[in-house]
């Protein structure tokens, strides 16, 4: 079933806003500039919306209220809340509304003025029951535990997280619309403040403004907007809990089962991915996924990562923008991966435009490694 | 109507009482943990509460660096309690330097801010 759904949705149009810092200017303020930047993108108008795809750091109902800000009567929305991968997850609940007739376009949006509001990660959430007593800094407390472990049990070094860091600083160096542009070496993570052991501050994600936003339409009209569709070649999602207490096996995350199921749907392997962009919240992201999606062996993301391997020239494209670490980090990052992904495809990227890019893979994170949400994006000659 | 104690709050009344009592699922015989109403492993509905040991091992660990005026550096770990569960908690007694990976510790109700809560000892001290 889910084979039928194969490359029959895809991207016509991207955008974002407020990158880095958007003061005076609301979280749905950034949202909706967002949407109309991915609309002009795709050559329609936000009356052509009938199919709304959102969530916010704020509200109880965030979809509702974007509908009102947007001044839209959507006749199909999806307001998922599954942290930072709700927007991957999207477009497999656009792809399907899509392709039912729920909608004709489908538009994916978010937007956050974290930065400027308060600083730090602004969130609805509260601390579960048996964690909150004991103060763990939310979320890295979380993320740390996990980088804690992995290095137990696979001797993954500080130096090799730094390195995830150094590779992303490396493809934002190249990238006008990145928030944190300057030189960053390995010392330079070592030795910067440590806030839960092991990560430093450099380990961490930034804290910014930006919102983003992504406009779908079923494949068999793609082709009459004026940029180059994208097709949805795969998507899946799994997740294995909520707290970080629950997480059974603190170094294998759910994005081994994500991605084994969008790879099947899509029809390719890992070995086939000219581009990937992961949600880097910490650095140990990007060595667990690298390892949950096949690149590499299950304790060989360490090495993977080093000295440049994932930097631009290195043995494998990862987070070409610069990612959560160096590009943008608003909240929720899960949108930008599919925008950097379908760019990079569509050969307009903003930073380092690779060559001949078909295939690009996508996928999210979402609360504390809860969540996990792969895509695989291609271009018309992969359909 | 009479007032329902339902799982967390017998676990609370326990952690009053300076208990840790943990539920076991009678089909399964896995102890689970946070306190629910069914066995999430085998999905069976029938739990008894027994007392946990308190024998534990560190299964992951961080510390939280804090500014010293405001309280300076603390532990917060991963728990994994003899009888197979794991728990959030924060090893006392040591400097949260000094708490590793695979470290031996007991667990005891203690005090969080007023409030009873589980927390841990190096095994021995």
């Amino acid at each position: 079933m889910v084979d039928q759904l194969r490359g029959k949705s895809a991207i016509v149009g991207v955008g974002h806003a407020g990158f880095g810092e958007a003061p005076g200017l609301s979280a749905y303020d950034i949202m909706g500039q967002s949407a109309l930047a991915a609309l002009e993108d795709a050559g329609l108008k936000l009356g052509d919306v009938d199919g709304l795809f959102c969530t916010m750091m704020e509200d109880a109902m965030p979809v509702l209220m974007a509908a009102e800000y947007l001044g839209i009567q959507p006749r199909y929305v999806d307001g998922t809340m599954t942290g930072g991968s709700s927007f991957v997850n999207y477009l497999t609940s656009a792809t399907l509304a899509l392709q039912a007739g729920l909608c004709d376009v489908a538009l994916i949006c978010y937007g956050s003025n974290q930065r400027t509001a308060s600083g730090r990660l602004v969130t609805a959430s509260r601390l579960p029951p048996y964690e909150g007593p004991y103060s763990p800094r939310y979320p890295i407390s979380a993320y740390a535990m996990a980088a804690a472990r992995h290095m137990y049990e696979y001797g993954t070094t500080r130096e090799q997280l730094a390195d995830v860091a150094v590779a992303a600083r490396a493809w934002a160096r190249h990238n006008p619309e990145a928030f944190e542009r300057g030189e960053l070496t390995r010392e330079d993570v070592l030795g910067a403040r440590m806030v839960g052991d092991p990560l430093t501050t450099r380990d961490c994600c930034l804290v910014t403004d930006g919102g983003g936003a992504i406009v779908m339409v079923r494949a068999d009209r793609a082709k009459d907007f004026p940029n180059a569709p994208v097709y949805v070649l795969g998507a899946a999602a799994a997740s294995s809990h909520r707290q970080i207490s629950q997480m059974h096996d603190f170094t294998v995350t759910a994005a081994r089962e994500s991605g084994s199921r969008a790879f099947a749907m899509a029809g390719v392997t890992a070995g086939d991915i000219d581009v990937v962009e992961l949600y880097d919240a910490f650095t140990i992201n990007t060595i667990l996924f690298l390892e949950d999606l096949g690149f590499c062996a299950k304790g060989e993301g360490g090495a993977f990562v080093a000295d440049g391997r994932i930097a631009p020239g290195g043995t494998l494209p990862v987070n070409t923008n610069g990612g959560g670490l160096s590009c943008v980090h608003p909240g929720m990052y899960g949108i930008f991966t599919v925008i950097e992904a379908a760019r990079q495809i569509r050969g307009d990227a903003p930073g380092l435009q690779l060559d001949n890019v078909e295939l690009a893979l996508a996928h999210g994170n979402g609360g504390v490694l809860s969540s996990q949400v792969t895509a695989i994006l291609g271009a018309a000659s992969t359909v | 109507m009479p007032e329902v104690h339902g799982p967390d709050k017998i676990f609370q009344d326990g952690l009053a009482k300076g208990q840790i009592n943990l539920q076991q699922c009678d089909d399964c015989e896995r102890f689970i943990f946070f306190p629910r109403i069914l066995c999430p492993h085998c999905k069976g509905s029938s739990l008894t509460w027994r007392s946990a040991s308190g024998d534990g091992t560190v299964h992951t660990t961080t510390t939280v660096r804090r500014k010293p005026e405001r309280g300076g550096d603390y532990n917060v770990c991963m728990v994994e309690l003899a009888e197979g569960v794991r728990m959030m908690s924060r090893v006392d007694e040591i400097s949260p330097d000094d708490v590793k990976i695979g470290l031996p510790v007991t667990a005891f109700v203690g005090d969080i801010d007023g409030v009873p809560s589980v927390l841990c000892k190096p095994a021995g001290s």
